[in-house]
């Protein structure tokens, strides 16, 4: 019976299937779903234009800190003992240390590390917002800051670099150890507009590189030449993390003294 | 009598153990063979590392796991040299350990003197031949030959001059003078005190003297500054070293006191400078006190000040030499 029941609603649905009408409403509807997607997407761009959704991301941004951040920072981002205060810190310090994951952190180690995002772009965008509606401080870079393809210069950002970023970063940006556990973190793979809020913020240990001293420009010859060490292939073989002579001493001291080692071995051996 | 030790004997050379390959032909052509295949792999590795050479592209890449994506025309090259060079050597190793005579040859030392009649014919050639010569009866060619061999052995012990001149006071001495403004490094721009936030550094030179387009690296070397801006509370100096300090901006040598290296890893969170060379740290609050590493002195305080348009300019030049210890440093 029930079989019977089920191989007749199979038999309807292939009916409806091959249909005449079937083939332009499923296009309608694929266009209809493509088009609604696009527009709610595409919304979350123009949400902070006007006066009204700016308070109303503030408020949702206020909801989210009170949620997710207000156990250390403290109810009203005054800071506390484990947690400094953020009174002051901007829209850019936000965007960096909840963008890249950073914060909220997974435990209280010496330093917060980068890893996937708890919070969507929108929602750090509201908590960014809700920081800087605290106290004025530095803004998220825009766009017309970020084009380093047009306005950067490689070669100027990689002397810019070397004597400003590659003490701590390295001087091929995969970063390095500093005291007591703490370390500047690789380059590679992080966004531009994060990396310009590093410098214009000063997240953690690194100190701040105030627009003064390393200008706008600067900043985006810094950026053009981190993304082209970024793009570069390894055209001389195995890079070994491009750190220099510590991996390439290791490999020399276990892989290369063993196979000596290992020959000279074979060679006192008595041949039976 | 009955306690005194037999001496032990000479026990000499153990008995010869032969090879397997030495008493069988059949694993002689065994060893043969796998000798003869070790060198075929080594002209293998050779023709891979032609083959790589002249006919794969320098552009393609491919991804190998751990290593990560490899450039196949470096990968091939490098692999077919390691092949050939490698099996040349297991071959010739494989070679004399299995076929090559292995039994122990005895060669007993003989005396170093020659004998007496070989001895009087060399000297009768030597005779011969500076007779034949004519060095006796030639003295001009005789001393002026002497001449150039003794002047030309002279030559090394003229190169030593190099280790010269003493550098005199080239090692106390910096660009840096009274009213020398502060730059950035790169950019040359003067810097204002308000361009600094808090917890900002900025790495700086002094400005070019009138008439020089370049900072030289001899220069640099000496030269180079950090600039950090401090809440001014948060200094722990003394009245002097305060007064060379402005609104929290300190500045201190970049270059270390225990090598030279440039020390400009800076901890905003801890207020501590790192050396990335030796791991020397210190600490900028106490006017760069050691508080780690094998430095020996804090890193000597640029005293600083502004001009009139509120622009950073040193207050008097560096009261110390900057760098690491020398012989005729002072202190």
């Amino acid at each position: 019976m029930d079989m019977n029941k089920e191989r007749n609603t199979v038999k309807r649905l292939s009916r409806l299937r091959r249909h005449r009408a079937a083939g332009p409403v499923l296009l309608v509807f694929a266009l209809f779903t493509i088009g609604t997607t696009f527009q709610v997407a595409s919304a979350v761009n123009t949400t902070t234009q006007t006066t009204a959704d700016r308070s109303a991301a503030i408020e949702e941004g206020r909801q989210l800190f009170l949620k997710g951040c207000s156990s250390c920072h403290g109810i009203n981002a005054e800071g506390g003992v484990v947690a400094p205060s953020l009174i002051g810190v901007g829209a850019a310090s936000v965007d960096f240390q909840v963008g890249t994951g950073r914060m909220p952190m997974a435990d209280m180690s010496q330093q917060a590390m980068r890893k996937t995002p708890v919070y969507t772009p929108a929602q750090v965008n509201a908590l960014a917002l809700y920081v800087a509606s605290l106290a004025p401080g530095p803004e998220i870079p825009g766009d017309e800051l970020l084009n380093y393809e047009r306005d950067g210069s490689i070669a100027e950002g990689g002397e810019l670099f070397r004597t400003n970023c590659a003490m701590c970063h390295n001087f091929a940006a995969q970063g390095g150890a500093l005291t007591k556990g703490k370390y500047a973190p690789t380059l590679m793979g992080v966004q531009p507009v994060h990396i310009y809020e590093a410098m214009i913020t000063g997240p953690q240990a690194m100190p701040v590189f105030s627009d003064k001293t390393i200008t706008p420009e600067e900043k985006a010859s810094i950026i053009a030449w981190i993304k082209s060490v970024e793009a570069e292939p390894q055209l001389g073989g195995a890079a070994l993390g491009r750190v220099g002579p510590v991996t390439e001493g290791l490999l020399a001291w276990t892989l290369g003294i063993g196979l000596l080692i290992g020959a000279a071995v074979w060679l006192a051996m008595k041949a039976r | 009598m009955s306690n005194q030790l037999e001496p032990i004997k000479d026990p000499g050379l153990p008995a010869h153990v032969h090879r397997r390959a030495d008493l069988d032909e059949k694993y002689a052509k065994r060893a043969e063979t796998q000798v003869a295949i070790l060198f075929l792999l080594s002209a293998l590795g050779t023709v891979l590392l032609i083959v790589s050479y002249v006919f794969i592209p320098q552009d393609i890449f491919v991804f190998i796991p751990v290593m990560g994506e490899q450039n196949v025309h470096q990968l091939l090259l490098g692999l077919g040299m390691a092949i050939a060079l490698f099996f040349i050597g297991a071959g010739l190793i494989h070679w004399a350990k299995n076929l090559m005579p292995d039994e122990e040859v005895i060669a007993q030392r003989h005396e170093f003197r020659s004998n007496d009649e070989d001895r009087a014919e060399f000297v009768k050639t030597v005779k011969a031949g500076a007779s034949t010569a004519g060095l006796g009866r030639r003295p001009l060619i005789k001393r002026t030959m002497g001449l150039a061999l003794g002047l030309s052995g002279i030559t090394p012990i003229l190169l030593l001059r190099d280790l010269g001149p003493l550098p005199g006071d080239e090692l106390t001495k910096t660009s840096w003078k009274t009213g020398t403004y502060l730059v950035t490094d790169p950019g040359d721009r003067r810097i204002k005190a308000s361009d600094l936030e808090v917890g900002a550094v900025a790495q700086v030179l002094p400005e070019l003297a009138e008439g020089k387009d370049h900072h030289s690296l001899n220069d640099i070397a000496k030269d180079a500054l950090l600039l950090i801006r401090l809440r001014p509370e948060e200094f722990n100096l003394d009245a002097e070293r305060l007064s060379w300090t402005h609104e929290g901006i300190i500045a201190f040598s970049k270059i270390c006191s225990h090598m030279g290296c440039a020390v400009a890893l800076y901890e905003q969170t801890t207020k501590h400078l790192l050396c990335p060379c030796h791991q020397s740290t210190f600490d900028v609050t106490r006017a760069a006190k050691v508080i780690f590493g094998p430095a020996a002195r804090p890193l000597p305080q640029l005293a600083i000040t502004v001009d009139e348009e509120g622009y950073l300019i040193a207050q008097a030049p560096f009261n110390e030499p900057v760098g690491p210890s020398f012989w005729e440093r002072s202190s």
